[in-house]
């Protein structure tokens, strides 16, 4: 039996992690090599650390940083951010990463996914997805790339399926009205898109009680569920999640 | 010393740091006396099937007869595959064949890849898996697996609405589908005792 996997999500900016509301207003929440260690010992599933800032500074700091963690985490991460080509995967991958996530890149280029798949095995190919709710058109989605900063027309459940034909492995699902208000996932956006892929989704943004990931599981389809507030700011311990969601019937590894 | 196969694919340090960090010598390399004087082999691999065959090179030949004379090898994930005979990922390509069996799409019907923390049941007379009970969770990621032509080389299986072999044994050659440096304390155990064997010295075939 596959488990349902708990994923922290450590989002760098200076080489602290971070975690702001929708996007913005940004708090420290610790050091990224301490924080993914304690969450690897704690019994979190994978980790995914993002480079926030995705400068070409940034770069060569995000490279050591996944050297650092892949020295100390022996539990498989994600590393993303500002990711172009297959030459950067690789040196990601090379440096400890187990996957590596592209949006912005994968947007522009979708061949990337492709090409990636080919040379990496598409279970290193993580497409994340950052998805705001359309005002133009209801029950929609719209792809936001640029770290959120630029919405495009591209519907989010279309964009899922036709990265999963491209190549991608997993898709990380964030929602941008959800992240970091704690109020719950959006579960319609994670079933839309559950229901129109056959690879693994992780739903990302809204997190905020115990109750909130069982239901992006149960509702939204998710074989995933990554939160950082709940966890950076000690609200929940990764055990008393796993525990919860053992004890309403779901696989765990415990 | 464990030699950790340097072949230019995904992530292969990780393997190292994992072996480090249990204590056990291990380092990356492909050189051809290096590979030689190693006490095992470890043959990692984050990669599609044809690009990491193609990468290993003339390593491939060098393997197959240390394998062959008895060093222990241990082959994770697609390091795994790459000793069965073919693979059709993203084309046909040919394997090691020590091992019998071809590596083709994880059969349709369920999520793929098969990704994350699944439970394995562990024989309990395998060395491989000495101290660690009847049961664990290995971290896995793959969209293709192995169709093992002999029953008698599986010592581990996984249920992923079908039955996935996740382990196997030939004399002295092992694989595993799971991640072994990426499977927290029950993954760095299998280290530590693909290690102790190697350890124990060459056994014959």
């Amino acid at each position: 039996m596959l488990t349902r996997r708990i994923i922290p999500c450590l989002d760098v900016k200076d080489n602290r992690v971070v975690k702001g509301i929708n996007f913005l207003n940004l708090r420290d929440a610790g050091d990224p090599v301490e924080l993914g260690a304690r969450y690897s010992e704690e019994g979190a599933d994978e980790l995914v650390f993002l480079d926030i800032t995705a400068t070409i500074r940034s770069r060569k700091t995000i490279v050591e940083l996944v050297e650092k963690v892949a020295e100390n985490v022996f539990i498989p991460f994600t590393v993303g951010g500002g990711i172009q080509s297959v030459e950067q995967m690789d040196e990601l991958l090379r440096s400890g990463a187990e996957k590596v996530s592209v949006n912005t890149a994968a947007v522009a280029n979708p061949s990337l996914l492709t090409e990636a798949a080919q040379r990496f095995g598409n279970q290193c190919v993580v497409l994340a997805i950052d998805a705001r709710r359309s005002k133009d058109r209801p029950g929609k989605w719209q792809v936001c790339i640029k770290a959120g900063s630029e919405p495009t027309d591209i519907d989010v459940v279309e964009w899922a399926a036709r990265g999963e034909e491209s190549g991608a492995g997993e898709i990380l699902l964030t929602s941008m009205d959800a992240d970091g208000t704690q109020a719950g996932y959006d579960n319609e956006l994670n079933k839309a898109v559950t229901d129109a892929v056959n690879i693994p989704v992780i739903a990302s943004g809204g997190a905020g009680t115990l109750e909130h990931l069982y239901d992006a599981i149960v509702d939204g389809g998710a074989d995933a569920v990554l939160m950082a507030s709940i966890t950076h700011f000690e609200n929940y311990t990764i055990t008393q999640m796993k525990e919860y969601l053992r004890d309403r019937g779901l696989p765990m590894n415990l | 010393m464990i030699v950790v196969i340097d072949y230019n694919v995904g992530n292969v340090k990780s393997v190292c740091n994992a072996f480090r960090h249990i204590g056990c010598e291990a380092k990356l390399s492909r050189e051809v006396t290096a590979i030689e004087n190693a006490a095992g082999i470890v043959l990692p691999g984050v990669a599609a099937f044809g690009y990491a065959i193609s990468a290993l090179g003339s390593l491939t030949e060098l393997i197959k007869s240390m394998a062959l004379e008895g060093k222990p090898l241990l082959g994770i994930c697609v390091g795994y595959q790459m000793l069965f005979e073919t693979s059709s990922e993203y084309g046909r390509h040919k394997g090691l064949g020590l091992i019998g069996g071809s590596v083709g799409p994880i059969p349709p019907g369920r999520v793929i890849p098969h990704m994350g923390w699944n439970l394995v049941e562990l024989p309990e007379d395998i060395d491989l898996f000495a101290g660690l009970g009847n049961e664990k969770h290995f971290y896995f990621a793959h969209s293709y697996c192995a169709d093992v032509k002999d029953e008698g080389v599986k010592i581990a299986c996984a249920d992923y609405g079908f039955e996935l072999t996740a382990a196997v044994q030939k004399a002295n050659i092992y694989g595993t589908q799971f991640h072994p440096e990426k499977s927290g304390k029950a993954g760095l155990k299998v280290l530590q005792n693909f290690y102790d064997i190697c350890k124990r010295g060459v056994l014959q075939c």
